[in-house]
């Protein structure tokens, strides 16, 4: 498996907070990574790193063999895509004027673009799914409506990769499992994925290759099938569970016994 | 408690020197030094030489208005941040010596400040609609108060100004109105303004035993048997007095009751009374030193106090707005 | 009227909101009425007519009015959108609304090196430039290192932004004091700036300076408006946030310590004019043409009641706009008060 994105021997902190050490991950390519942990474990801080809004104290994080600082900003953002947490709605704005500026590496200084600006922005809407909801204020839609425009944000920027800081959590079941498959379904088309995803049952169904972290560490990755079972439950969640495949899926499927 | 004691009162004897000895610089700088012994003979065997002669006409009414002043704004200071558990609070940021100033350039227009009674009630009522005004607006929370004091100490500054330049004539002799000084105010008549401050003090310090057990909240308070409400309102007429008697005899002076407090607070520790007897003391040094320090910053002349208080406040000010921020005391 | 206006040349492709074009053009409008309002006042009011005759050279009173009122009104023009542009650049920067130049002590900072150019230089029109955007720069570096930890945006920069404003405006008065400057500075209390008396001669410099300002932020405007979807999702769009600010600092000091190098510290159109754009635009994030727009008006308004309220007497300009402006703020904040 390549890997393009790569994280080697990082130490993460915030200011005198250290909240990583030793990590070392490469994403591998065209495949959708979950990473999954505990709350403060790490998992933000691990994905903030590899899109360069922190600097690690130690380590290097590389985009194509080169430092990620060293790309020039639009550069960088034409390859990675990021989505926080927490995002708050303009005030003011349509979908499609919001979903255009995921454009802003494509543009230049002026903010002159091209046709295939409006190409990307109608076709990021239609695989968000809001293409109908185009003209209306974003502030007026409703949290999952929005969470989904974000996407389509993002989708706009057309990056090979997609890296996604808790994208489920506010929105009910359906919309998770409509956006997860999203995912899935991105990655068919040769995009790489990664989300920080908090349930462990959503992860192990869609994902092909998790992260599991525990107190700024990396605990095991790999396949689902390979790294999540019942021990593994136990020291990164402290949760006595079963693990038993999928009736529907057969993928792994955790039971908590608690 | 004995420990307590026996920590304070070694340092309010030290604050009590510190007052003597700002007293007393007070009294020998200027535009010529007079040597304390010199000072002492003005009082003691009197000559009538020069030195003697600025010693007790200039500088013992300036040195008492000092004093005044100082304990005022201090006390005014403690007062108004132990009731609104702000950090950022006094009278000066407050709007609440802005309102005084302003209402007193209105009367001098209309012409109405011909007695010390008059000037003094102005004041005190410009000082009650500023505080009304800038609580109204910015009280929920400590930043955006200062922030509607501010405005408010703007506009009237601004409009004060405005009134100056297009009635010259009539405020040539009340040129002090617009920035506060201790310079000037030699010939005011300091009976009444120092008797309604010492009232005003003795009030303070009454009122610092509700205030103890307002600020552990409110319902605490009323646990307590504190009067919440009357406790309140007779805080805020204490603010309003203070002030208001302050600005009157010597112009808008800022800053002096937000530095005060929090000194008084690292000596008192927790305790309300005893940070405002630090405070009556420590005022006065604050001022004085200000003053004495506004004496000699000019080759000739000199620098309104208010001046040097707004340089030696800003920082105090930043200080405390990075350490308590948006938090309350 | 919402919707977005799509702009073609060749092919590039530029969308602006239909809102801001009208709102923009009104205001053109009332600007032009305003000028020449003030183009024809005087001991006798001159129509609009002759006052445009009066422009392109013909009539009695073209000298007057091209050589003392001309100046003037260009002038408030002017510097009221260099003021409007400064607050909403450094409104942007704190996302407060409260962030303003004048409220947060950089142009207390330009005035005092004005006021050191004047005193301890020659104080000739160069000096006095860059003595003011050198002053408005080091305030603001010393205001950002005060805030860091708190973070940039949010309430405490914006008053120890006020603590640094009262310390220079001490300084100010110490500097004037000391040096026994001319009475008419001293009698204005050092603190309202005036556009009394501007003629050409003194404008040309700072509008040179200005444009140059001025380009540079037409230049990172683009930027500016990505930047308004917040730190991260800017960072990750490709937004160099830290070259940014630098900029926007540069900038938003440069048109407002201009401003405050000719005629003084004209308080808070900076402070207004960029929140009254927005809410005419009806734009997220504050606009940068609308806020010009507005200021420009604005300064301009003042300057009409500064010279017409109190005939015959001219009030500097700052102390209509520092009684205006303020009671803005009160009415702002009561507003937000009323919201909670």
């Amino acid at each position: 498996m390549t890997s393009r994105l790569t994280a080697e021997d990082l130490k993460l902190g915030y200011g005198e907070r250290v909240v990583s050490t030793r990590v070392s991950l490469e994403i591998p390519d065209g495949a959708f990574t979950a990473i999954v942990g505990p709350n403060a474990c790490g998992k933000s801080t691990l994905l903030k790193a590899f899109v360069r809004l922190l600097t690690p104290t130690s380590g290097t994080v590389r985009l194509d063999g080169r430092d990620v600082g060293s790309h020039r900003p639009k550069q960088f953002a034409r390859q990675v895509g990021f989505l926080p947490q927490g995002l708050i709605a303009p005030e003011n704005i349509t979908v499609r004027r919001l979903v255009a500026r995921g454009r802003y590496p494509h543009q230049s200084l002026l903010g002159t673009g091209t046709a295939a600006d409006e190409e990307a922005v109608r076709t990021a809407m239609a695989v968000a799914g809001v293409t109908e909801l185009a003209e209306r204020p974003v502030e007026e839609l409703s949290g999952g409506q929005r969470q989904r425009v974000w996407i389509a944000m993002v989708l706009a920027q057309e990056t090979p990769y997609l890296l996604l800081d808790e994208p489920t959590t506010f929105l009910d079941i359906t919309h998770q499992y409509e956006l997860l498959a999203l995912f899935a379904r991105l990655r068919d088309e040769g995009r790489t994925v990664v989300a920080v995803l908090h349930d462990i049952n959503q992860a192990c169904r869609f994902a092909d290759h998790i992260v599991a972290m525990k107190a700024g560490r990396i605990v095991a990755q790999g396949a689902p099938k390979e790294v999540v079972d019942a021990e593994l439950m136990e020291e990164v969640f402290g949760l006595p569970s079963l693990v038993m495949p999928n009736p529907a899926t057969g993928t792994p499927m955790v039971v908590p016994t608690v | 408690m004995k420990t307590d004691l026996s920590r304070r009162l070694p340092l309010l004897l030290v604050s009590a020197a510190l007052f003597v000895a700002a007293a007393g610089a007070s009294m020998m700088v200027g535009a010529r030094t007079v040597p304390a012994a010199e000072v002492w003979r003005a009082f003691a065997d009197f000559t009538g030489g020069t030195d003697q002669l600025v010693v007790r006409d200039l500088r013992l009414p300036r040195t008492i208005l000092g004093v005044c002043v100082g304990a005022a704004l201090g006390a005014a200071g403690v007062l108004i941040q132990s009731l609104t558990r702000n950090p950022l609070a006094e009278p000066g940021i407050l709007g609440v010596t802005a309102g005084a100033g302003f209402m007193i350039n209105v009367g001098v227009l209309a012409g109405v400040t011909a007695s010390q009674g008059g000037q003094l009630l102005l004041a005190v009522a410009g000082a009650a609609i500023a505080t009304l005004v800038v609580y109204a607006v910015g009280r929920t929370s400590p930043l955006r108060l200062v922030l509607a004091g501010v405005a408010l100490s703007s506009v009237l500054m601004g409009i004060s100004l405005g009134l100056r330049l297009t009635f010259p004539d009539v405020f040539d002799r009340h040129r002090f109105w617009s920035v506060g000084a201790l310079a000037g105010s030699e010939q005011t008549p300091l009976v009444v303004p120092a008797l309604v401050t010492v009232a005003a003090l003795l009030a303070a310090m009454a009122a610092t035993g509700p205030l103890n057990a307002l600020v552990l909240g409110e319902n605490v308070a009323h646990a307590l048997g504190a009067h919440v409400a009357r406790t309140r309102v007779i805080v805020l007429a204490l603010v309003t007095l203070l002030a208001g008697v302050a600005t009157a005899v010597a112009g808008p002076i800022v800053f002096v009751g937000l530095m005060v407090p929090h000194l008084a607070r690292r000596l008192a520790g927790g305790s309300i009374p005893w940070t405002m007897a630090y405070a009556m003391l420590l005022g006065p040094v604050l001022l004085l030193a200000a003053d004495v320090g506004a004496r000699v910053l000019l080759p000739t002349g000199e620098v309104p106090v208010s001046v040097v208080t707004a340089f030696l406040g800003a920082p105090v000010l930043i200080w405390a707005v990075r350490r308590y921020g948006a938090a309350t005391l | 009227m919402n919707g977005t206006l799509t702009l073609r040349a060749g092919p590039a492709v530029i969308h602006v909101e239909r809102r801001t074009v009208v709102v923009s053009a009104a205001l053109v409008v009332v600007a032009v009425v305003l000028a020449l309002v003030a183009l024809g006042r005087g001991q006798e009011w001159a129509g609009p007519g002759e006052v445009l005759a009066a422009l392109a050279g013909y009539g009695d009173s073209a000298f007057v009015i091209r050589q003392w009122r001309l100046p003037r009104v260009v002038a408030a023009l002017v510097f009221g959108a260099a003021l409007g542009l400064a607050g909403a650049v450094f409104q942007n920067l704190t996302r407060n609304a409260l962030g303003s130049p004048d409220v947060i002590g950089l142009d207390a900072g330009a005035y005092t090196g004005v006021l050191v150019a004047v005193t301890v230089l020659n104080g000739t029109a160069g000096q006095l430039a860059v003595g003011s955007v050198a002053g408005g720069l080091l305030a603001a570096v010393v205001i950002y290192l005060l805030s860091l930890d708190s973070g940039l945006s949010g309430m405490r920069l914006v008053v120890i932004g006020i603590a640094v404003n009262a310390m220079l405006t001490a300084v100010n008065s110490w500097i004037v004091l000391r040096a026994e400057l001319d009475v008419a500075i001293a009698a204005t209390g050092w603190n309202a700036g005036s556009l009394n008396g501007v003629d050409w001669s003194e404008l040309r410099l700072p509008f040179a300076v200005l444009g140059g300002f001025v380009l540079l932020l037409m230049l990172i405007s683009h930027a500016m408006h990505q930047a308004a979807l917040g730190d991260e999702i800017a960072a990750t769009s490709g937004v160099g946030l830290g070259r940014l600010r630098l900029l926007m600092v540069l900038a938003g000091v440069g048109c407002t310590a201009t401003v405050t190098a000719v005629a003084g510290p004209i308080v808070f159109i900076a402070l207004a004019a960029p929140q009254i754009g927005r809410r005419l635009a009806r734009a997220g994030g504050v606009p940068l043409v609308p806020a010009a727009l507005t200021g420009a008006v604005l300064l301009l308004a003042a300057d009409l009641v500064a010279q017409l309220l109190l005939q015959p007497v001219a009030l500097p300009v700052g102390v209509v706009t520092t009684a205006i402006g303020g009671c803005y703020l009160i009415w702002l904040l009561g507003m937000e008060v009323k919201r909670r």
